[in-house]
């Protein structure tokens, strides 16, 4: 137990490194901290795995700087699967590799701060800004979708700028909305779900990332763009399609 | 006619589950379906058919029910209390559900519990699956007035039971990404404590109280969202562990100490608040070969099976039998199947 635990360590890791998740479970990261660099080669990484579809692989995902896959304990074991992991490593520079194709820009109007985003003027302190900065620093430029998770369709965002490394709070709050805008160390989310969080909730998005009875029920992608502008009347975007964004090509 | 269950009354958290969905794990949709998997084997062992049939998952609720056609019933998990027009049936059974009869079944101390249909119920499937998960909006709760559509049933056989699974009180745990981040002190301590399951649990996650402090760390608050698997015990803010289950969200920034081997979720799962649990790290090796030797038990279930002793109408007080004790030849079902 001692010694598997520490030689599991994160902080100890050079990258990338190839960990066990679970009993059953590989996690690939690239960098033990946010990287744009480490992200793209999380995707192309787990874009590999897709295509050599080895037998026992049960499923592969992606969180932010990691590529995942689950196997089937029947049809596969650890040991030959991390040798074609290691193998897999080192046939390319994954932090080379380039975006995903056919990523789209999102022009996504977001109602801050008041009822819409209690915790607006708590979230721009901490990042040493006033409120009226802070909306203008997270409108500034496009933020992309770094992985899809947490809940279905909802996308982490990054990454923004350093002054905006602040913690998650310690308590939860106990309900914020679906389309709900979130922050917390450097990165933005936008809820899919009504959930309880420990991230700060400075406004409200109209839109609906997860749609079960559509013919593409997810609205965003891994290495899409979003830029947020500020909007004032939220019953209007939740009325209108894609809650009032939208999507052009990125080339 | 059509084959459908009639849904009387149902109380919150009544859902109809399966084996749940794979290969949304990367948009951010968890697996779902029942869980306790182990229940859902012992359903299709004793009725005969695959493990993949729908049925119905009552967390901790109540339902009553009857069939539009005669039908057959298994019922799993957490012990629960069942009745058929008012007299008892044995949980972890087979049994005949007749047209019109009407089926009763509530909690007895909490835990989930299963009914299964022979055929298995069909509702509309919806992402390539029957189950509700509620947690990403697919689905809602079984409600009284719901009429859900029952498969076709090819078996015939009822009045079978299983040994009881053994059910001690270890959770078996392999070492996580972020176990380490705890430091060795707080992981003897964990292994040294006993936890209680809390009242409050649900198809996301089960809390556990530990006897003394918590196990925050640090830089809890601070670390990169990461891949969940169900099982991961996770350290929220205050120190409390959660055991993450099958309705889990794929990722969190939320510590994981440990993950809770998928053979021994059951344990957990059929146990009624307040029992009392420790929590024992094991190497992966050995997680790995008790998760197979597990999923090969699983798949010779039906070789166990085993026809109750007595009618149960005959049994007024059936809930204090000693229901087994292994008096079958042990070979009437193969000359039955023959």
């Amino acid at each position: 137990m001692t010694a598997m635990t520490q030689t599991d360590s994160p902080a100890k890791a050079s990258f990338p490194a190839i960990r066990t998740v679970g009993v059953d479970g590989f996690l690939v990261s690239f960098a033990d901290g946010l990287d744009e660099r480490a992200n793209r080669a999380a995707l192309a990484f787990r874009a590999a795995l897709e295509r050599e579809s080895w037998p026992g692989v049960a499923e592969c995902a992606t969180s932010l700087v990691s590529a995942f896959l689950r196997f089937d304990l029947a049809a596969c074991d650890h040991d030959s699967l991390r040798a074609r992991l290691t193998t897999l490593l080192a046939s390319r520079d994954w932090y080379d590799a380039p975006l995903p194709d056919g990523r789209r820009l999102w022009r996504v109007p977001v109602v801050f701060g008041g009822d819409n985003g209690p915790q607006l003027a708590e979230a721009a302190k901490l990042a040493g800004q006033s409120k009226r900065d802070a909306i203008a620093t997270l409108c500034a430029s496009p933020v992309r979708v770094q992985t899809i998770g947490f809940a279905p369709g909802q996308p982490y965002l990054g990454q923004l700028p350093e002054n905006w490394n602040i913690p998650r709070q310690t308590g939860l709050t106990p309900l914020v909305p679906q389309g709900a805008l979130v922050v917390a160390i450097r990165q933005l989310i936008v809820f899919s779900v009504g959930t309880p969080t420990g991230w700060r909730h400075i406004g409200q998005t109209g839109l609906r990332l997860f749609r079960p009875d559509a013919a593409d029920p997810f609205l965003l992608r891994p290495g899409d763009e979003v830029l947020f502008h500020p909007a004032e009347d939220l019953d209007r975007l939740r009325a209108a399609p894609d809650g009032g964004a939208f999507a052009e090509a990125l080339t | 006619m059509t084959r459908a269950l009639n849904i009387h009354t149902a109380s919150p958290g009544v859902t109809v589950q399966d084996k749940g969905r794979t290969g949304f794990l990367a948009q951010g949709l968890s697996r779902g379906g029942a869980v306790d998997l182990l229940a859902l084997a012992e359903g299709a062992a004793l009725l005969g058919q695959p493990d993949t049939c729908a049925v119905l998952e009552l967390a901790g609720g109540a339902v009553a029910l009857s069939a539009s056609q005669d039908m057959r019933v298994a019922l799993t998990g957490a012990d629960m209390r069942a009745t058929l027009d008012g007299t008892p049936l044995v949980w972890g059974a087979s049994h005949a559900l007749p047209q019109g009869a009407r089926l009763e079944i509530s909690p007895l101390r909490g835990g989930f519990g299963y009914l299964h249909l022979g055929g298995g119920l069909e509702p509309a499937e919806r992402l390539g699956a029957a189950s509700a998960h509620l947690a990403a909006g697919i689905g809602r709760a079984v409600q009284a007035g719901d009429t859900i559509a029952v498969g076709g049933d090819r078996g015939h056989r009822t009045g079978m039971c299983l040994p009881n699974a053994v059910m001690d009180t270890t959770l078996r745990l392999v070492p996580s990404l972020q176990t380490a981040l705890f430091g060795q002190d707080a992981l003897d301590r964990l292994e040294a404590t006993r936890f209680t399951k809390d009242a409050r649990g649900n198809r996301m996650g089960q809390r556990l109280v530990p006897d003394g402090e918590g196990f925050a760390t640090a830089e809890g608050l601070s670390i990169l969202s990461e891949t969940i698997v169900p099982g991961d015990i996770q350290i929220t803010g205050d120190g409390m562990p959660y055991v993450l289950l099958s309705e889990c969200q794929t990722t969190g920034g939320y510590p994981r100490i440990g993950t809770v081997l998928p053979c021994d979720l059951p344990k957990l799962l059929r146990a009624g608040p307040g029992s009392l649990f420790q929590l024992r790290f094991v190497t992966l090796e050995d997680g790995a070969a008790l998760e197979r030797a597990e999923v090969a038990r699983r798949a010779g279930l039906s070789r166990n099976l085993q026809a109750l002793l007595r009618d149960p109408r005959d049994m007024p007080d059936l809930l204090s039998y000693q229901l087994v004790s292994g008096v079958t030849a042990g070979d009437e079902l193969e000359r039955e199947s023959a």
